[in-house]
């Protein structure tokens, strides 16, 4: 057999059927994006969720799930299901064996995007990535009551720079008809993206969000009890509660030994959870789902291969004269049986440049729009091992179904056969 | 002699009937017209000859090689080394040019490619002297007339000077001035190369252009009674 005569005859005659096999082709493409696609979120969405927090040694909330109180606290995932009082949060803060703590406390949103309360510790302690710490890009960290630090993507979307005055709205929902609009708030910094749900965050004191809600009853405003916002400014604004705290412990050992005391704690019923198990325990959960979804897409791609191999058969019939005509010449049934491999590999490598181009041009066009709309930070990356060697599966697979037309090929080339295409 | 046969029989599998044909010695540089009735065996005695089936009883020489000794690849290896064909219709491989019809040979076979030296210099050659024009010596099969199509087919049977040419009645498709046009041509180049052209037609007209004649009757003889 003659590779470099096989490889061009099979070039050539892909060529020559390009209008039958373009459509075939083009469905193997679409699917295999598929594939690649799948497996290219999958690998975005835990990295981005990975990097949303680090070096938080424990996440502390209310008695709740692991999974709830990680989704809400970091991810603003959800709603917590009770709070964690203030004065458990100030006795832990005295515990010698915690570093520093950072208040959390949920409840409002600014035009869909949650209203976190906080203090300055968050800007110093929360790190995301790589240990990396925030930023402010403009302005400076909220200093008054009724000032805001808004996240990276907030400010982009909203158009919003320091200065402005924005009006928070009640409770944690997309859209809310009570507005705090009695108090408004002052943008006095910005935070430098992240590519975590910290740019989708509003930031505001503890205390701020403390004033916003007095002589509130019942989600709404009880007329002539709510405070201006001077008196706001001087008055005792410290919460109750919270909603959950991130803990940085000091020395790690001691991590284990921190968390079983929080889970014990006699004053309230408390959680105490580590990040990296409750991720961990994410992905054992969407795990299964992965699979599903993966194997779901991996079928798409054989039904691709099936269809491509039956367009293979297909025309295999109308290949009896020119087969004849190899034969009669010379040409060996490896050769003719080669011809099937080559052009059942060559489509689906073909499909597969293709994919993997389509793919990043996908990528390209709806990775802003992932950004706004969940949050996700999709990167445009080289492909990773498992990416590579899925693709590669591709035109192997190719190779495997592209035997069973170049077998069929082989056989009849080593039958005995009538003369010519007769 | 490039072709011996003696006491050569086919039959197809699993059937009962079997085909004898008359002996055959062809001297080299001769040509042989074998002419018969449809079912009389014209067609499978060349697909015996070029070694693409295998006798079922009898000897066959070809190039003075016993085919019967030698395995489907190296009776292949002779037939991309020694033998042109010219089929009755249905040529050409469409997806290829006339011109890269008429090299194929030249790059199924190492000898064929040694023996044309320039294989696309002597493909043109041979097709100006079949009377193909130029122009469409870049066209695909399926542009092409039938006519034009069986002179690309016998170039490619000529180029690189094969000692034989298994011609299946490649004029059938062909009016009668063409045809005797595409004979005389056929046996022109086939004296230039010393060729032997074994030309199988139902047409007896042609006979007086070759000097070795064959007639295939319509007789067949069952398994049982050899």
């Amino acid at each position: 057999m003659k590779p470099s005569l096989a490889l061009s005859l099979a070039t050539a005659s892909l060529w020559h059927r390009r209008r039958i096999l373009l459509l075939v082709t083009l469905t193997l493409t679409l699917s295999v994006s598929l594939l690649l696609g799948v497996q290219y979120l999958r690998t975005e969405v835990r990295q981005s969720f990975n990097s949303a927090v680090s070096g938080t040694d424990l996440i502390i909330g209310a008695r709740s799930g692991e999974l709830n109180l990680l989704l809400y606290s970091v991810f603003h995932i959800g709603h917590a299901t009770n709070n964690l009082g203030w004065n458990s949060f100030q006795e832990l803060a005295g515990d010698d064996r915690i570093d520093w703590l950072i208040p959390l406390s949920l409840g409002d949103n600014y035009r869909g995007h949650r209203v976190v309360g906080t203090d300055r510790r968050f800007l110093d302690y929360y790190q995301y990535g790589d240990d990396q710490p925030l930023q402010l890009v403009k302005g400076q960290w909220f200093s008054d009551v009724f000032e805001v630090v808004l996240g990276a993507q907030v400010a982009r979307t909203l158009g919003h720079r320091t200065g402005d005055e924005i009006v928070l709205s009640h409770g944690g929902g997309r859209t809310s008809f009570v507005k705090h609009d009695q108090h408004p708030f002052r943008v006095s910094g910005v935070l430098a993206a992240t590519g975590t749900p910290v740019d989708r965050g509003v930031y505001v004191s503890l205390e701020g969000l403390e004033a916003i809600h007095i002589g509130w009853e019942a989600g709404v405003p009880a007329p002539g009890r709510t405070l201006s916002a001077d008196a706001a400014r001087i008055r005792e604004l410290t919460p109750d509660t919270i909603t959950a705290a991130l803990a940085g412990i000091k020395r790690p050992i001691l991590t284990f030994q921190v968390q079983r005391d929080i889970n014990q704690y006699a004053g309230e019923p408390l959680s105490a959870i580590l990040p990296g198990v409750a991720l961990a325990q994410l992905w054992q959960v969407l795990g299964q789902f992965e699979l599903l979804l993966m194997g779901i897409t991996a079928f798409v791609v054989v039904i691709s291969l099936t269809g491509l191999v039956t367009v293979l058969l297909t025309l295999q019939t109308h290949r009896h004269q020119e087969i004849a005509v190899l034969r009669a010449n010379g040409a060996s049934p490896s050769l003719i049986a080669s011809l099937y491999l080559l052009e059942c590999t060559g489509l689906a490598v073909t499909a597969t440049a293709l994919a993997t181009g389509l793919w990043y041009l996908a990528l390209l066009a709806v990775a802003p729009w992932l950004l706004d709309t969940f949050g996700l930070a999709i990167n445009l990356r080289p492909l990773t091992g498992v990416e590579s060697l899925l693709l590669l599966s591709v035109p192997l697979s190719g190779l495997v179904v592209g035997s069973i037309p170049a077998f069929q090929a082989w056989r009849l080339g080593n039958r005995p056969s009538g003369w010519g295409a007769e | 002699m490039i072709i011996k046969t003696t006491n050569l029989c086919w039959q197809w599998p699993r059937q009962t009937a079997r085909l004898r044909f008359p002996d055959i010695s062809l001297p080299a540089g001769e040509h042989l017209f074998i002419h018969g009735p449809s079912g009389s065996g014209k067609t499978t005695l060349l697909s015996l000859l070029s070694g693409l089936n295998r006798a079922t009883l009898g000897s066959i020489r070809v190039h003075g090689q016993d085919l019967a000794r030698l395995s489907g690849s190296a009776r292949d290896r002779l037939r991309a080394d020694r033998t042109g064909v010219i089929f009755q219709q249905f040529n050409l491989v469409p997806y290829l040019s006339a011109l890269d019809n008429v090299t194929l040979p030249c790059r199924l076979s190492r000898h064929r490619r040694q023996q044309a030296g320039d294989p696309a210099d002597a493909a043109r050659q041979l097709m100006t002297a079949l009377g193909l024009p130029v122009e469409i010596f870049t066209r695909k099969a399926p542009e092409l007339s039938t006519g034009q199509q069986q002179r690309v087919a016998a170039a490619r049977a000529l180029i690189g000077a094969p000692p034989l040419i298994l011609a299946d009645e490649p004029t059938s498709a062909l009016d009668v001035v063409n045809r005797d046009r595409f004979v005389a041509l056929l046996l022109e180049q086939a004296a230039r190369t010393g060729s032997s052209v074994v030309f199988v037609s139902h047409d007896p007209a042609l006979a007086s252009h070759f000097g070795n004649h064959l007639e295939l009757l319509t007789e067949t003889e069952t398994e049982a009674n050899p």
